[in-house]
C-alpha cells in the first residue's frame, strides 16, 4: 500500500468517524426538541404565544399576567384523554373555591383546522366554564406548541377524521409567566387541587 | 436429544389437540359483558368514547371483530398509549379475548371510539350499541351515559 492511498483511507474512515458523531449529536438535538416536555429546569418551557381566544379575539401570554396560568394542550376530536384531562381541571378548579381566582385556566388546540372558535366554545360547554379555549392559525397554535416543549404529531388519514398524537401534560406557570411544573393530564381532580393549593403557598402569593 | 424432541414435539401436539378441542362446542354464553357506559360528548363533538368489561368464560380464545351504534357512522376498538407523556391513539382491527381473561375499556387504556357521532350523547341516557364476536356472535347492549370526562358510571363522577 503506498503512503497515498494509506492517507486516503486514514482521511475516509476520519471523515466517517466524525460524520457519525455529528449524526449523533444532531439527531439527540433534534430528538430533545420535538419529544414530550423535557422537564429539567435548565429547559426554558413556555414563552411569548399568540393567540385566538373563542370570541374570535387575538391574545397573547401577557394577557394572563398575574395570575397562574394552567395549561393544557389537546384537541376536541380526542374522547378519551382530553375529556379526563378537562373533567380532572374542572374538578380541581371547583376543590379550590376561591383559591381558584388566582388561576387562568387555558385549553391550547393543537389541532386548529377542526378546532374554530365556535367548535371549541360548544365543546368547553361541558366543563368549567373558566376554562378558556384557545385557537388560531397553525402557525400561530405550533409556536405556542413549541415553545412549551409539546410534541404535536396528526396522523394520515383519508377523511377528515385523523386522530393527533400530542404530550398530554398540564404546565403550572407562576403570575410572573415562568413554569414551575407538570401535572399529568389524568391526575384527579382532588389530587391536582391540594397540589397547586401546596404550589401557590409555597410561592407566597 | 431425538427423544426429547420427539417428547417437545408429542406434548405440543397434545397442547394443540387440547386447546383446539373447546372450540366446537358453541360459545355465544361464554362471552359475558359487565358495566358498559360512555361518555356524554360535549355539543358538537365528532367522537365519543364507551367503555365496558369484557369476560370470556369458555376455554377457547374469541375476538371482537366489530361494533355498531345508530349514534354514529361508524365504531372503532381504540388502544391509548402514554409514552413519556405523549398520548397516542390507534385503531385495533379487532381484539382478541383468550379463554379466562377478563379485558376492560377504560380511560386511559382501551376505549370504544364513536366517530361521526350523530346525535350529542347526554349525561344519564342510554344508547344501544351492538358487540359482534366472531364466535358468539352479536350482543346486543344498551350503555348508560356518564358526564362528559367521567372516569366511571357508578361513582357519579
Ligand atoms: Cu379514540
Amino acid at each position: 500500500m503506498s503512503r497515498r492511498t494509506t492517507l486516503i483511507a486514514v482521511l475516509a474512515v476520519s471523515l466517517l468517524v466524525l460524520c457519525g458523531a455529528w449524526l449523533t449529536v444532531a439527531l439527540t438535538i433534534h430528538r430533545n426538541s420535538t419529544q414530550a416536555a423535557d422537564t429539567s429546569p435548565n429547559t426554558a418551557i413556555g414563552g411569548a404565544f399568540t393567540l385566538v381566544d373563542t370570541r374570535g379575539k387575538t391574545v397573547t401570554d401577557q394577557a394572563y399576567r398575574g395570575k397562574w396560568m394552567l395549561i393544557y394542550f389537546g384537541y376536541t376530536f380526542c374522547p378519551d384523554a382530553c375529556p379526563t384531562a378537562l373533567n380532572n381541571i374542572s374538578a380541581a378548579l371547583e376543590k379550590l373555591g376561591s383559591e381558584a381566582d388566582k388561576i387562568e385556566p387555558l385549553f391550547i388546540t393543537v389541532d386548529p383546522k377542526r378546532d374554530t372558535p365556535q367548535v371549541m366554545t360548544d365543546y368547553l360547554k361541558s366543563f368549567d366554564s373558566r376554562i378558556v379555549g384557545l385557537t388560531g392559525s397553525k402557525t400561530q397554535t405550533d409556536a405556542a406548541a413549541h415553545a412549551y416543549r409539546v410534541y404535536v404529531s396528526a396522523q394520515k388519514s383519508d377523511g377528515d377524521d385523523y386522530l393527533v398524537d400530542h404530550s398530554a401534560y398540564i404546565y403550572v406557570m407562576n403570575p410572573q409567566g415562568k413554569f414551575v411544573s407538570v401535572i399529568p393530564g389524568d391526575m384527579a381532580g382532588d389530587k391536582m387541587a391540594d397540589q397547586l393549593r401546596a404550589t401557590m403557598a409555597h410561592a407566597g402569593t | 436429544m431425538t427423544y426429547r424432541l420427539l417428547l417437545v414435539l408429542a406434548l405440543s401436539m397434545c397442547v394443540g389437540i387440547a386447546g383446539q378441542a373447546p372450540a366446537q362446542t358453541p360459545a355465544a354464553s361464554t362471552i359475558a359483558i359487565e358495566q358498559p357506559w360512555a361518555r356524554a360528548t360535549p355539543a358538537g363533538a365528532k367522537t365519543g368514547a364507551a367503555y365496558l368489561t369484557i369476560i370470556n368464560r369458555g376455554s377457547a380464545a374469541d375476538r371482537l371483530v366489530s361494533a355498531s351504534t345508530p349514534m354514529a357512522s361508524k365504531v372503532q376498538f381504540h388502544v391509548e398509549t402514554n409514552d413519556n407523556g405523549i398520548m397516542r391513539m390507534r385503531a385495533l382491527p379487532s381484539v382478541e379475548i383468550h379463554p379466562g381473561v377478563t379485558v376492560t375499556f377504560k380511560p386511559g387504556g382501551m376505549h370504544i371510539m364513536l366517530v361521526g357521532v350523530k346525535q350529542q350523547l347526554k349525561e344519564g341516557q342510554t344508547f344501544p350499541l351492538v358487540l359482534e364476536f366472531e364466535k358468539a356472535g352479536e350482543i346486543d347492549l344498551q350503555i348508560p351515559v356518564a358526564k362528559a370526562g367521567a372516569m366511571g358510571v357508578m361513582k357519579g363522577m
